[in-house]
């Protein structure tokens, strides 16, 4: 076995976790700078210089909080639940790729943890695996509230998942791979796949909004009518754990919206500019990271516009309209890729 | 091709991932105050005696919606090995998927008809 | 190397299987059912069955296991209630057990004991290889698969109206 490769690919893993919870936690803070200036206030400002350090001061407040476990609750499961929740979020960041490789002396340095052959359907499967949190957090709680707001958020999950699904498998057709790196690479002279698949991007953004919980489908925080959905007995860091996965979700999903649809780490002209392979990959980093910003601002600006679903309206537009609909585009782009 | 490395590196990252979350939650155990009562150790039932156990029978309804996910889902993934062999496969493989499709759909329609998607 | 891998893979599997049999709460039951398919899959990867092992979490871990979760959800649960099985029942249980056993049993005998030895790297597994052989030579039992979708989905309506 090759050490020095694990030895890279250790590096590259604690750095990209270094990197997801430092944008997770300014994504909570950048979340109410957004609606603050959505709705005309300034937003939080006292932590440090513009309220830069207001991340800070949240994480230590939620680690000095009393834990509090609900004598009527299953302990194991319900310190369990948190646990499996932000494990599945961090995990999917395994098979993004990054950017180009650097390189170091005669060796090359990828900036992916792992090349997989499968990596849509790895993808697929850590969204799957989402749902067990919330339901066993619910479940756990032993709380009539959180028992709802866990089978709601899981029904939700698992509807959307499906239209997600069939959204992929219309832009595999043109690809002819599961493999993101090659799914990249294709689309590297600005011919982007959301101009081919459209209507399958619509569909994968709309999923992507119900599977991260965010607005219009918050059903699991759906304060006004469930209190706090399934982790309303939650409280400390294993609060802030469920919170704070809901903003790692966001920022992978962006990365997976940014990598199958605009690209990646490609723009169009950057290669014909003849950059140094270490700047090349600097640069493609910075292009990758400006398409996710601009998904989690988008992630936001829907959330402070639009008004919460029903919960039967959620259940309606993933089954009756996002499945057929995303059947539809499947049959229009296989009879294209068969026939023409 | 995937390498044996991409599937050890899938296991690092697992390992840094449960380490981070097993020192969060010990952290947080031992840094908050610790003052229980009684009541604080109550489930929230807005504010009055809780009554009875949450852990009631709930609608038929989100039960039929996760047997109709698992049978969709296995079509999903009936469709990855074929979308990513369609430019090979040609007709034959599109009118395969195509018949596949019009019988799951009769099921789905029949669904649909009976109304067990209908949630009012 | 592999033979490390592969029993240390076999020993997860094997003490998350019986967790399954004997735990008294049913949702860990569900939960160590979920790690063994997970070391059933690793299984599957040391085989070269990538897709196969994929498939294996995306449907059994994350989704007939969704379904028994909520199963055990809607069996409303607690601890105290645990159903006395009658002395009947046991005895059936035993029955098949054994039944079982023996069938297991008689499928080892005829294997060859060997040294565990990692197969080589090869992409017999992956999607595309296993889409071809899906779409050409089993193409009828792919086809056939859909009436036991539709009719699975028609029972579980029939089931679920009474």
């Amino acid at each position: 076995m090759d050490y020095i490769v694990i030895l890279d690919k250790t590096i590259l893993i604690v750095a990209i976790f270094i990197v997801s919870l430092a944008v997770a936690a300014y994504a909570t803070f950048g979340e109410r700078k957004v609606a603050a200036w959505l709705q005309d206030r300034v937003g939080p400002n006292r932590a440090g210089p513009f309220g830069l350090l207001q991340p800070v001061a949240d994480g230590v407040k939620m680690f000095m909080k009393e834990e509090i476990i609900p004598n009527a609750a299953n302990k194991k499961l319900f310190i369990i639940a948190p646990a499996i929740f932000m494990v599945t979020a961090l995990m999917s960041s395994a098979i993004i790729p990054w950017g180009k490789p650097f390189e170091i002396g005669d060796r090359q340095f990828h900036l992916l943890v792992a090349d997989l052959n499968i990596g849509m359907l790895f993808v697929f499967a850590m969204v799957a695996l989402g749902s067990y949190g919330i339901m066993i957090g619910g479940w756990a709680s032993n709380s009539k509230f959180s028992l709802m707001g866990a089978l709601r958020s899981s029904s939700q999950m698992i509807s959307y998942e499906l239209p997600l699904g069939m959204s992929i498998v219309a832009l595999i057709l043109f690809a002819g791979t599961l493999n993101l790196t090659e799914i990249v690479e294709m689309q590297k002279y600005g011919n982007w796949n959301v101009f081919y698949q459209p209507l399958g991007f619509i569909i994968f953004l709309v999923c992507v909004f119900a599977e991260c919980g965010r607005a219009p489908f918050d059903m699991p925080e759906s304060e006004s009518e469930l209190v706090g959905g399934f982790h309303t007995e939650y409280s400390s860091m294993k609060l802030g754990l469920f919170l704070f996965a809901e903003y790692i979700h966001m920022f992978i999903s962006s990365a997976i919206l940014a990598t199958l649809f605009f690209g990646g780490y490609h723009f169009p002209g950057i290669d014909s500019l003849d950059l140094a392979p270490n700047i090349a990959a600097l640069v493609s980093i910075v292009v990758l990271f400006s398409k996710i910003f601009f998904f989690i601002f988008l992630f936001m600006w829907v959330r402070w516009t639009l008004p919460r679903f029903r919960f039967d309206q959620v259940m309606n537009l993933g089954w009756n309209v996002l499945i057929p609909l995303s059947l539809l585009n499947i049959l229009a782009t296989a009879a294209y890729v068969t026939f023409f | 091709m995937t390498e044996s490395i991409d599937y050890i590196a899938l296991l690092i990252q697992f390992s840094v991932a449960m380490a981070f979350v097993v020192v969060t939650l010990v952290a947080t155990h031992f840094l908050g105050p610790n003052r229980k009562t009684e009541d604080k150790l109550e489930i929230f039932e807005s504010g009055i005696e809780s009554i009875g156990n949450a852990r009631l029978p709930f609608s038929i309804k989100y039960f039929l919606a996760a047997i109709l996910f698992v049978m969709f889902d296995v079509e999903v993934i009936f469709m990855y090995p074929w979308a990513v062999n369609l430019k090979e496969l040609g007709t034959v493989g599109f009118v395969g998927m195509f018949i596949f499709l019009a019988i799951f759909l009769l099921g789905f329609l029949y669904e649909l008809k009976k109304g067990a998607l209908k949630w009012e | 190397m592999g033979l490390v891998t592969f029993l240390i893979l076999s020993a997860f599997t094997i003490i998350t299987a019986i967790s399954v049999v004997f735990a008294k709460n049913a949702m860990y039951s569900v939960l160590s059912l979920i790690a063994c398919f997970f070391t059933i899959a690793g299984h599957y990867l040391m085989l070269n069955a990538e897709f196969l092992a994929i498939v294996h979490i995306i449907v059994y871990a994350g989704a007939i296991m969704v379904l028994f979760l909520f199963v055990v959800m809607l069996l409303n649960l607690n601890t105290d209630n645990e159903i006395q099985k009658s002395l009947k029942l046991k005895f059936a249980g035993v029955i098949s057990g054994g039944l079982i056993y023996l069938i297991l049993l008689a499928s080892t005998q005829s294997a060859l004991p060997s040294i565990y030895e990692l197969p080589e790297r090869t992409s017999i597994g992956s999607v595309q290889e296993i889409g071809m052989k899906l779409f050409n030579e089993y193409m009828l039992p792919f086809q056939i698969s859909s009436i036991l979708f539709l009719s699975a989905m028609v029972g579980a309506l029939l089931l679920a109206k009474k």
